[in-house]
């Protein structure tokens, strides 16, 4: 059914179809209004056989949801940020433990400086942690993305993450079509664990490992995400098929045929780059993009299907290797190994900056013209970094960068002293 | 026909011996057909109170809910020497996810329980005194506040054992852990520190709050099983001797953990709903030193020049809780 509603508000009705029977709530900004709203529908009865609990932190978040997932029902929780963070040793642990619990992530800056706006330093910090990542485009493809994931991470006994632009997403009122409650059980059977916690078939779940099957144990980690390189795409076909639209899958090239400059990317900024490569095709230059829908596991085969035609590739990405360049680009640069192609790492939109297609049509020419630097951050602006940098060369007790930016730009709060 | 009680004192305390009791009064430990839910062959230390103690209170709760039994656990010794790969002591469901989740878990599993209307089965977390007074705090004090249907069990040792003996906030002052070090002005554990965890769960007014020690069996099996016939968050703090933590001797495990009530040091008692409702009576006081002598970890108190302040200050401490919780019986 087509309906206008708020991207967080779509995906609790998406993850409420589900048929979800444990859900944990703690509140962090972009995401709680997703857990608002299945908090409304278990208590109005809306959705019935489902637990939802206020928990006291996000780590309590993710240990309820591994309790109740080994003890055999489907579970949800939804976090951001230093909540993430928070939770970050039972993120490890969900997916050690082999539980199919969802999660969204609505994506945020991680501080210091403290920060609620929208980048993607929170999920990439824990692409290693053994979780599936799937990045939504739009609020549409974030609900159906949570259907996908459970269906997924349970075939796989493996936990995932449906990560969704916080405020851009998540606060966005855009029409979405809801499936109905039979097209999602006729995609999403119920759940039906590989080992769990029973009286009646008394389990050890969670022994210590030495170094004797380790090695094994976690071969067998990864061994499961490349079953889920070859699950994924499967999935979004029978996805298809059921809802009658495409959603999900691993990569979503876009005009890149015959492209000689491919911008990769993650997340809701790819709708500003198709804008402005169609506005680019128009004045003839070719150019096209690839979306990445699945960063856990990495798809390379498919980034290296798409790119290794073009002459350069244009990592734009939300996120920084501080000390190093780009997360995403290094991914990247794996798929590529062995390829002679012109790579530039664009970092952008750190803590919610906007993403101009002005400021990308300058990149993308300059790009064009193998103009940029290796490296270069979007719109970053060098007068306010430079004087920062020229005021700790002159003093070692310079004060806190903050109010001395402040001081710098002149606002009227920084007049005072 | 009339019945006469008798009352049979045999090692000076109000333990009554099983061969005294009728069948279904004796002890779950005393019946052939207990579960071992932590069966033999685990690598425990000899004399390791935490051991007995998980053993006692599991098959207390098996035979409390007719085998209907699942246990979350905290990181620590318990966990450590119960599983190591690939084999595990476990007669129970049982799972180990990390040091500071445990009753979080537990909640988590009693949630997914309630949704499948499996209430037959019941739930326990357990942990060492370090998950649950110091790292498990926060998750712990959670499943109180929300009173998720949730039995936590700690058995404290007071210190954390399993990473070689260094303090938590359950030692005790003057003992001497590895970073309680017995030197300086002031050796071992500083006094004014610490928490008193059973009293901090009865704040937040939860149905039942009991603690125990390994000496005596027969209050603990009653208190478990009292718990398992409650609904709710429930917590038993169980006294658990670590002869290796502190310098004793395997067969005085049981001694100590004797000492340890006779003195005053650690009441054993039942709270319900925040009350105190029930004590259990020492016959006869113990003076404190008869119980800190036989550990090495506080030699330091009993050297050339004995150290009788801080003897003091630990018997007054001792003193105060025989006070507090009326402890002492009156022997007619």
């Amino acid at each position: 059914m087509l309906k206008q509603t708020e991207g967080s508000q779509a995906v609790a009705e998406a993850v409420g179809l589900c048929r979800p029977e444990v859900i944990c709530a703690y509140p962090i900004s972009p995401q709680t209004h997703i857990v608002e709203g299945l908090g409304k529908m278990v208590k109005s009865g809306e959705l019935q056989r489902c637990e939802f609990i206020n928990v006291e932190s996000e780590f309590a978040a993710m240990s309820v949801s591994i309790g109740a997932s080994a003890a055999g029902a489907r579970s949800y929780t939804a976090t951001a940020s230093q909540g993430l963070l928070f939770m970050a040793e039972a993120v490890y642990n969900a997916s050690g433990l082999g539980l199919p619990i969802v999660m969204t992530v609505a994506n945020r800056a991680i501080g210091a400086p403290i920060n609620i706006w929208n980048d993607h330093s929170d999920s990439l910090s824990m692409r290693d942690s053994g979780w599936i990542q799937l990045f939504a485009e739009t609020n549409q493809e974030a609900l159906d993305l949570h259907i996908l994931a459970f269906r997924l991470a349970e075939e796989l006994s493996l936990p995932a993450m449906v990560c969704m632009d916080g405020f851009i997403l998540t606060h966005a009122y855009e029409r979405v079509d809801m499936p109905t409650q039979a097209q999602v059980d006729a995609y999403l059977p119920a759940y039906e664990p590989r080992q769990v916690l029973d009286p009646g078939q008394p389990i050890s779940i969670g022994a210590m490992v030495g170094p004797e099957a380790f090695m094994e144990v976690r071969y067998l980690a990864h061994a499961k995400q490349l079953q889920a390189l070859e699950l994924i795409p499967i999935l979004a076909t029978e996805f298809q098929g059921v809802f009658g639209r495409n959603s999900g899958g691993l990569v979503h090239p876009y005009r890149t045929a015959d492209a000689e400059t491919i911008v990769v990317a993650m997340g809701s900024v790819l709708g500003t780059i198709k804008d402005v490569i169609d506005e680019m095709r128009d004045d003839g230059v070719r150019i096209g993009a690839l979306g990445i829908c699945s960063f856990r596991p990495s798809p390379l085969a498919a980034i290296r299907d798409v790119l290794k035609s073009a002459k350069r590739v244009v990592v734009l990405e939300k996120s920084l290797a501080v000390g190093l360049g780009g997360i995403l680009s290094t991914d990247v640069r794996m798929a590529l190994s062995g390829l002679q192609l012109h790579g530039y790492t664009v970092v952008a939109g750190l803590g919610g900056r906007s993403i101009l297609k002005s400021s990308l049509h300058e990149l993308l020419r300059k790009a064009g013209d193998d103009a940029l630097q290796p490296i270069s951050f979007l719109d970053l602006n060098w007068d306010v970094v430079n004087r920062v940098l020229e005021r700790e060369r002159c003093s070692r007790r310079s004060g806190p960068i903050a109010e001395n930016i402040l001081r710098d730009i002149g606002v009227v709060a920084a007049s005072i002293a | 026909m009339d019945t006469q009680p008798i009352k049979f004192y045999q090692t000076g305390t109000f333990t009554v011996g099983n061969r005294l009791l009728g069948e279904d009064q004796r002890a779950v430990q005393a019946n052939m057909q207990r579960t071992n839910s932590l069966n033999s062959g685990h690598r425990a230390c000899q004399g390791c109170g935490e051991a007995l103690g998980a053993r006692y209170a599991i098959d207390a709760a098996m035979r409390a809910t007719n085998n209907q039994v699942i246990a979350a656990n905290a990181t620590g010794c318990l966990e450590v020497f119960s599983t190591p790969y690939p084999e595990t002591s476990w007669q129970i469901p049982w799972i180990h996810s990390l040091f500071g989740n445990t009753a979080a878990v537990a909640a988590g599993i009693a949630a997914a329980l309630k949704v499948k209307g499996r209430s037959d089965v019941r739930v326990i977390a357990q942990g060492g005194d370090g998950g649950t007074t110091d790292i498990g705090f926060g998750c712990l004090s959670g499943m109180f506040e929300r009173n998720d249907d949730v039995l936590y069990i700690c058995y404290d040792n007071e210190a954390y054992m399993n990473t070689g003996v260094q303090r938590s906030s359950a030692t005790p002052p003057a003992a001497r852990t590895a970073t309680t070090m017995a030197v300086g002005e002031h050796p071992g554990n500083a006094f004014g520190q610490g928490k008193n965890l059973p009293q901090i769960a009865m704040a937040h007014n939860i149905p039942y709050v009991a603690t125990a020690s390994v000496a005596y069996l027969r209050d603990l099996e009653y208190k478990v099983t009292k718990a398992m016939s409650l609904h709710g968050a429930r917590y038993i703090h169980i006294f658990v001797p670590c002869p290796l933590g502190w310098g004793a001797a395997s067969e005085d495990t049981i001694k100590l953990a004797r000492l340890v009530v006779e003195s005053g040091l650690f009441p054993l008692f039942e709270a319900e709903h925040g009350e105190v409702t029930r004590v259990y009576k020492i016959r006869k006081p113990v003076p404190v030193e008869e119980y800190l002598k036989p550990q090495r970890r506080f030699a330091h108190l009993f050297g050339k020049a004995p150290a009788t302040k801080t003897i003091a200050q630990l018997q007054a401490a001792a003193d105060r809780n025989i006070r507090r919780f009326g402890l002492l019986a009156e022997v007619i």
